[in-house]
């Protein structure tokens, strides 16, 4: 089966010689939700903008669905909506008018039913005869996502959809692309909210600096979040890790000055005693014990300082 | 062809333009008025007729012609640069519209819109002067031409601006002046040789003879000239377009 997108060696260097994208690998599978995870100006927008049409691309290929997406734009394109980032809308229409000319400009029939159906699941039916700039910025939200659903496409793609939205709203979305997904449309969010990433996504990906450097399912992402360290302070400096220490599992580090324990807090309760008894047997004094737990906050900023 | 996206484009650029209904056909209405009491009844009465014309006559093709010329540019570049400004154009450059039906969609409403006032000001005239129309299909002819001529030209302008202040200018400093000039309100034979030989460069004198010898047969240059000129410069327009959608400049980094 083909990938919803499959991502081949795509590049982008702007005019002025900035390159945002370097060889951008990658394959989104249908259905699922994959969040794309990195810093400000990482070059996640910039890809997006590539994949649907409204930034051309320096070089590579972008297929979606097996359709390339210069050759083959109509049947790429109408597979795909957008929800940009920033809260571009047009001020003076009402909401009904602008999602119907949404659905028309993808050239789709008039089908009023089926917009009132996304109006209402985006609980923004009552206002649908409000003119836009008397929203708030939440519900204009909204009505970006109302636009990019009318048309009925198979991948959405949700630029940054937490910027500026309050938790109440923010839970309401994620409910929203949670039905989506189950409905079977895949979903492509960016963020750098890790808190979102990982409430959201079945896949993560992480890009920094125009590179993607990390894609990993979230399970196993979140199973290296289990990993807890025991840290072990010691009195006097330790040249080299004394075979019996190393049996016991523990690891010399740099400064000599501490010793580290490595263990999986989801599988195992480490026997902190015999660990200890261990070690003032072979006469090492312990001046401090503390543990440490990977977040996925480390771990991406471990990956983003590379 | 994505026709129903097409026609979703028109018809959104329509709509604006109905939503203030008053203000789009009453302005025009007013300026031809105010024109014909200034050109026509105070200074027209101390003109003798031009080629066997009332002078009050022989300005109705030209000032149709300067609104037609004024309206299809600001219609075309407000149309297109109001999205890029305020950030909507992304949804047009993501749908599976082409260049091509996007252009129709644009610049065919901004030049019906233009019609729909040329033609108001034609029915206006009516009220002042007697007007005469001997050769309908080529004035109609010449006022399609020119309105889609002018709105791609238009269009091209909206494309190209890095802010609204830039949309004034090309009309402002170019194209008000090459109208005045051109022949609106007088005969062009009536200059002293030279100016009329400096007239000739001016890409407007075409478009109003033209469009002038549609109703009086009368023309300060040859109807072949006037029609190539004028579709050359549809053309022209054509191929300005063309040439930015094919190269992305200033839609697309």
């Amino acid at each position: 089966m083909t990938s919803a997108i499959s991502i081949q060696n795509v590049s982008k260097t702007y005019k002025t010689g900035f390159s945002a994208l370097k060889a951008i690998n990658l394959d989104i599978e249908n259905g699922e939700i994959f969040a794309l995870l990195g810093p400000n100006g990482a070059g996640k927008t910039t890809l997006i903008s590539l994949i649907c049409g409204i930034v051309t691309k320096t070089s590579g290929s972008i297929k979606v669905a097996g359709h390339d997406i210069n050759s083959d734009y109509r049947a790429a394109r109408k597979l795909i909506g957008l929800v940009p980032q920033e809260l571009s809308l047009p001020i003076f229409e009402t909401v009904w008018s602008t999602v119907k000319f949404s659905r028309a400009l993808f050239g789709k029939p008039r089908d009023d039913a089926k917009l009132e159906a996304i109006l209402k699941q985006l609980s923004l039916f009552d206002k649908k005869d409000a003119k836009i700039n008397s929203l708030s910025g939440g519900m204009k939200r909204r009505v970006l996502i109302a636009k990019a659903l009318a048309h009925e496409p198979s991948i959405l793609f949700l630029d940054e959809p937490s910027a500026g939205v309050d938790v109440e709203l923010r839970k309401d979305m994620w409910n929203v692309m949670r039905k989506l997904a189950e409905d079977g449309t895949t979903i492509i969010l960016t963020t750098h909210y890790i808190e979102e990433a990982e409430m959201m996504a079945d896949r993560v990906g992480v890009i920094n600096k125009g590179e993607i450097i990390l894609v990993e399912d979230k399970k196993v992402l979140m199973e290296k979040l289990g990993q807890k360290q025991l840290i072990v302070s010691l009195e006097e400096p330790l040249d080299r890790l004394p075979t019996k220490i190393a049996k016991l599992g523990f690891n010399l580090m740099q400064s000599g000055k501490k010793l580290s324990y490595q263990y999986d807090s989801k599988k195992e309760k480490p026997d902190i005693a015999k660990l200890i008894t261990g070690l003032s047997a072979a006469q090492i004094a312990v001046a401090d014990l503390s543990t440490q737990q990977s977040s996925l906050e480390d771990i991406f900023l471990d990956l983003v300082k590379k | 062809m994505n026709l129903v996206g097409t026609y979703a484009i028109f018809a959104f650029e329509m709509q604006r333009f109905f939503r203030t209904l008053m203000q789009s056909l009453i302005a025009p209405v007013i300026s031809t008025a105010l024109y014909f009491v200034v050109f026509g009844s105070a200074i027209g009465k101390q003109m003798t007729e031009i080629e066997g014309i009332s002078y009050g006559s022989f300005i109705v093709p030209g000032m149709i012609m300067l609104a037609l010329l004024g309206q299809s540019i600001s219609n075309a570049s407000f149309g297109i640069y109001f999205p890029k400004f305020s950030g909507t154009i992304f949804e047009y450059l993501s749908a599976p519209v082409s260049a091509f039906e996007m252009v129709i969609g644009f610049v065919g409403a901004a030049a019906v819109k233009s019609i729909l006032i040329g033609v108001v000001i034609l029915m206006t005239s009516y009220l002042f002067v007697p007007v005469k129309i001997m050769h309908p299909i080529w004035m109609i002819g010449f006022l399609l031409l020119t309105a889609i001529t002018f709105s791609l030209f238009g269009f091209i302008i909206g494309l190209l601006a890095d802010g609204f202040d830039r949309l004034q200018i090309i009309p402002l400093l170019v194209v008000t002046p090459l109208t005045f000039l051109g022949g609106s309100f007088y005969s062009i034979k009536v200059l002293p040789e030279f100016w009329q030989t400096v007239s000739y460069f001016n890409p407007v004198v075409y478009l109003i003879s033209g469009f002038r010898w549609a109703f009086y047969e009368v023309s300060d240059v040859s109807l072949n000239i006037a029609l190539s000129m004028t579709t050359g410069f549809l053309l022209l327009s054509l191929l300005g377009v063309w040439w930015i959608f094919h190269t992305g400049y200033k839609i697309k980094n």
